[in-house]
């Protein structure tokens, strides 16, 4: 097929990547921990990330067997804000750069 | 206690039979985790910043030593002591006033109720993360862990563990019945709204 186009599509891209996102990526981790809930859990993921039921249950699944799951991830101020809305719910969650 | 958990029944509405004991037991236990999470002194009473207070930043909140308040409010970032600092300055407040919200929508629910509780669904989310904060309190005063669950069962009467390990028994049953209730998860035919 032959481009047609006006603009030259190999200029309008270069260099964006590095320029649009400095900061990311980043993640939100939930803990194992002895106290939460399986159901309490799922439930929480479900809620707050509006994540399918077996998406949120297999997040679940890898906090309880794996002791961690990784179950958000963007730019430093999103996963603050997870964080705390993790904490309040009572999970235990951390941020830290995706390296 | 524990006989009876949350329900949704067919009407919809999520339920909790109680005794005048359960009652009482949850009340005092909501009031003192209110006395727990509510902050010592007002940051802001000898050179208040009014920006500060009024977007809930915390200048002097640092890490709890308390191991229950610092489960309740854990650090947010592993390996960067300064950034958990900042954060928890930035959060702490704000945190500690949505656990003190729930925690008064259960005392109010509790305060209209009698033997039969009727909470909404958001009531219901309020009940959740209530009961979850009581749990992880009462985890972190006996020492509860992933593998001492059965030693606890086994403590006689007279140990002072005995009672808290028991309450925090019924409040898992509490919370796993609620969730129960709140997503319909546990796929059971609805009781009957005859009550």
């Amino acid at each position: 097929m032959t481009h047609v186009g006006i603009a030259p599509v190999e200029l309008e891209r270069p260099e964006a990547d590095s320029i649009t996102a400095p900061d990311t990526p980043w993640i939100t981790i939930v803990w194992n921990d002895p106290v939460n809930l399986m159901s309490y859990v799922t439930y929480v993921f479900m809620t707050y990330f509006g994540y399918s039921k077996e998406k949120a249950a297999k997040l679940m699944t890898d906090v309880h067997v794996q002791g961690r799951a990784v179950v958000s991830s963007g730019s430093r101020e999103e996963m603050e804000r997870d964080v705390t809305a993790m904490h309040s719910y009572g999970l235990w969650a951390t941020l830290q750069k995706d390296d | 206690m524990g006989v009876h958990g949350f329900r949704r029944t067919a009407r919809s509405r999520i339920v909790l039979r109680t005794d005048d004991m359960e009652r009482g037991l949850l009340r005092e236990l909501v009031r003192q985790l209110v006395g727990l999470v509510t902050p010592d002194e007002d940051p802001f009473g000898a050179d208040p910043d009014p920006l500060a207070a009024m977007v809930g930043i915390d200048p002097f909140a640092e890490r709890p030593e308390d191991p229950a308040l610092h489960r309740l409010f854990p650090d947010a970032y592993t390996d960067d002591e300064e950034a958990a600092g900042e954060f928890r300055r930035f959060t702490e407040r704000s945190l500690r006033e949505t656990k003190l919200a729930n925690a008064q929508t259960v005392l109010d629910t509790l305060e209209r109720s009698g033997s039969k509780i009727v909470v909404s669904d958001g009531e219901a989310a309020a009940w959740l993360g209530t009961l979850n904060d009581l749990r992880l309190t009462l985890a972190s005063r006996i020492g509860l862990d992933e593998d001492n669950h059965e030693a606890f069962y086994a403590l006689p009467e007279s140990d002072p563990a005995f009672a808290m390990f028991h309450i925090y028994d019924w409040f898992t049953f509490l919370q796993e019945t609620l969730v129960n209730a709140l997503t319909g998860l546990r796929s059971e035919p609805l009781a009957a709204d005859d009550d």
